[in-house]
């Protein structure tokens, strides 16, 4: 039996965090009514011109240190010419033979080691249009909204050797991104796609396989299950002694399968030339440096100084430092509190739980850190239990409120005689548990039960127990 | 020289249908020119830096400042087509 090895590239590309489009000053806000955020410029109209966003190519420029990326001296841009409805022009500016970065990498991990993936280069382009097909009417509907939202396409090496190494590559790409402030990658909003390019070959060959190629996907799951899919449907190809065919693919969600939009007859002829209506870019030392210096910590070292830090695993801190603004707030919360794994189980268990239950992400989570660690001390300092914590955690979340107001009422029963008299009133209702308890200790847990529901979650457990063992060994 | 067939792919990609007789004039056209940019490619052009742009003005660049576009009835004003402020065109996909 052949054994088969994948071979991918990836291309990413990500719309940058500025408030104006590319080549003109047209707002880039996500969601506005059709075809309000559009001008000349937008339109392709005669006798307009282009000009370049400086914050465009100094997002770039941030991304450069990143992702260990070279920094071109001079940088221009070119034409791609084709003809579709979603870019009025008839052309898209991009950058072809001088991209502004190039030779670049990240480290990824995998189930053995962390992996090198080396990015090829990253080039500044403009985005296109939306349409919308709809059934039953004979036209597809276009906003040009999007038109001209600046994009940075980060194309990969072939170094990506599964679907599963694909995904950590995008999960690393993303958190870099999102550290950078240099897109909010949202996905659903489209701030993130990402073309796969896919061959296979029998381990060992020395060549490449042809490849094909996977466009426009919108979730790393997709892209973990469009490449394996492709990669099992090449390996078929190949084992009935078939061809590859150079082919371009979409992924078909509902089916569950890649399915072929154009072969290679029909592939594009972009006829490339330099933009004639923009200049060249020299990118400075200058610049350079001063971007440099206003870079913030990148995950992968921030991860290294959380485990030192706050003594916390890997694993919790790959958790936390997945999406910035969580490691940012587990951070926050630690500048007045000081017990880092109390905080984290929170943060892996109630928090996380609201935010999964309302649908939320960790931006919109209604507690700030400095209420939520009145919380937190409270529990530290007993005067509440962890029962009545998280009662108040929800309603804190609920109202806005802060842990005080609710804690009066939730306060622990930790006076003696009180307690005494719930054990007893415990005891008397339920004397066959009580009497349980002599032979078996696993009964005490009934007991307490008993005994939480009448003190509605606030009685000391610790204490309770002595006084129920008391109350029974009498 | 060019061959009609390379006329006829250009023309597709340019979306421009030309008649039996355009396609023969443009054939003799286009022969005539890529001649002529024969002629200058005998220049030893080696060490000469190519040129992008024939005039340098590097770094023309703009602030990250927004400013509202068209109005909505520029922006349909000249288009064929629009429904529900899109606009409208013959069906792309299947």
């Amino acid at each position: 039996m052949t054994e088969f090895e994948i071979i991918m590239g990836l291309e990413v590309h990500v719309q940058l965090l500025t408030s104006t489009k590319m080549f003109c000053s047209c707002s880039t806000t996500f969601g506005s009514p059709p075809n309000s955020q559009v001008c000349s410029i937008c339109l392709g109209l005669p006798g307009t011109l282009p000009v370049v966003n400086k914050k465009a190519v100094e997002l770039a420029l941030k991304v450069a240190h990143a992702l260990n990326c070279q920094v071109a001296e001079v940088t221009k841009f070119d034409r791609k010419n084709y003809f579709y409805p979603d870019l009025p022009k008839g052309y898209q500016i991009s950058q072809f033979d001088q991209p502004i970065l190039h030779s670049g990498h990240i480290m990824i991990p995998t189930p053995k080691e962390d992996k090198k993936i080396r990015i090829t280069r990253a080039h500044m382009e403009e985005d296109a249009g939306k349409m919308i097909h709809q059934e039953g009417t004979p036209y597809s509907f276009i906003d040009l909204n999007r038109v001209g939202t600046p994009l940075l396409e980060i194309v990969s090496a072939p170094d990506i050797e599964s679907p599963d190494e694909a995904y950590s590559y995008l999960k690393e790409l993303k958190a870099i991104l999102e550290y950078l402030e240099i897109s909010d990658c949202n996905m659903q909003e489209g701030s993130l796609r990402c073309d796969v390019n896919l061959s296979i070959r029998p381990k060992g060959q020395k060549t490449m396989g042809t490849r094909t190629e996977i466009k426009n996907l919108n979730s790393f799951n997709f892209v973990r299950l469009a490449a394996s899919y492709e990669a099992e449907r090449q390996k078929q190809v190949v084992l009935r002694g078939g061809k590859i065919e150079q082919g371009t693919y979409l992924w078909d969600e509902n089916e569950q399968k890649t399915k072929l939009m154009r072969s290679k007859e029909d592939a594009h002829d972009y006829r490339y030339f330099p933009e004639p209506d923009l200049g060249s870019f020299l990118i400075s030392k200058d610049l350079q440096e001063k971007i440099h210096s206003q870079l913030p910590e990148l995950p992968r070292i921030r991860s290294k100084r959380m485990q030192e830090e706050y003594k916390i695993s890997e694993k919790d801190c790959a958790f936390l430092i997945e999406q910035k603004v969580v490691a940012d707030y587990f951070e926050a919360c630690l500048k007045k509190f000081s017990e880092p794994q109390e905080l984290l189980n929170w943060m892996k268990g109630q928090v996380r739980t609201y935010l999964n239950e309302h649908d939320l992400a960790m931006v919109d989570f209604p507690i700030p850190p400095k209420n939520f660690i009145e919380l937190l001390e409270l529990l530290q300092k007993k005067t509440i239990n962890r029962n009545a914590a998280k009662e108040i955690f929800e309603q804190m979340a609920k109202t806005g409120k802060r842990a005080k107001e609710f804690s009066q009422q939730k306060q622990k029963i930790t006076d003696e005689n009180e307690l005494r008299q719930i054990c007893q009133e415990v005891i008397k209702a339920v004397p066959q548990i009580a009497e349980d308890c002599r032979t078996n200790p696993k009964a005490m847990n009934a007991l307490v039960g008993q005994l939480m529901k009448r003190s509605k979650g606030r009685a000391d457990v610790d204490i309770a127990r002595r006084i129920f063992g008391e109350l029974i060994g009498e | 020289m060019i061959e009609k067939k390379e006329v006829q792919h250009i023309a597709n990609l340019a979306r421009l249908r030309l008649s039996e007789e355009e396609e023969e004039a443009m054939t003799q056209h286009l022969g005539q020119m890529i001649t002529y940019i024969n002629k200058l490619k005998e220049l030893d052009t080696t060490g000469v830096p190519p040129t992008v742009h024939a005039v340098e003005m590097p770094n023309v660049w703009r602030e990250d400042t927004p400013c509202s576009g068209l109005s909505s009835s520029e922006v349909f004003q000249n288009s064929p087509a629009m429904q529900d402020n899109f606009f409208t065109v013959p069906k792309v996909v299947k």
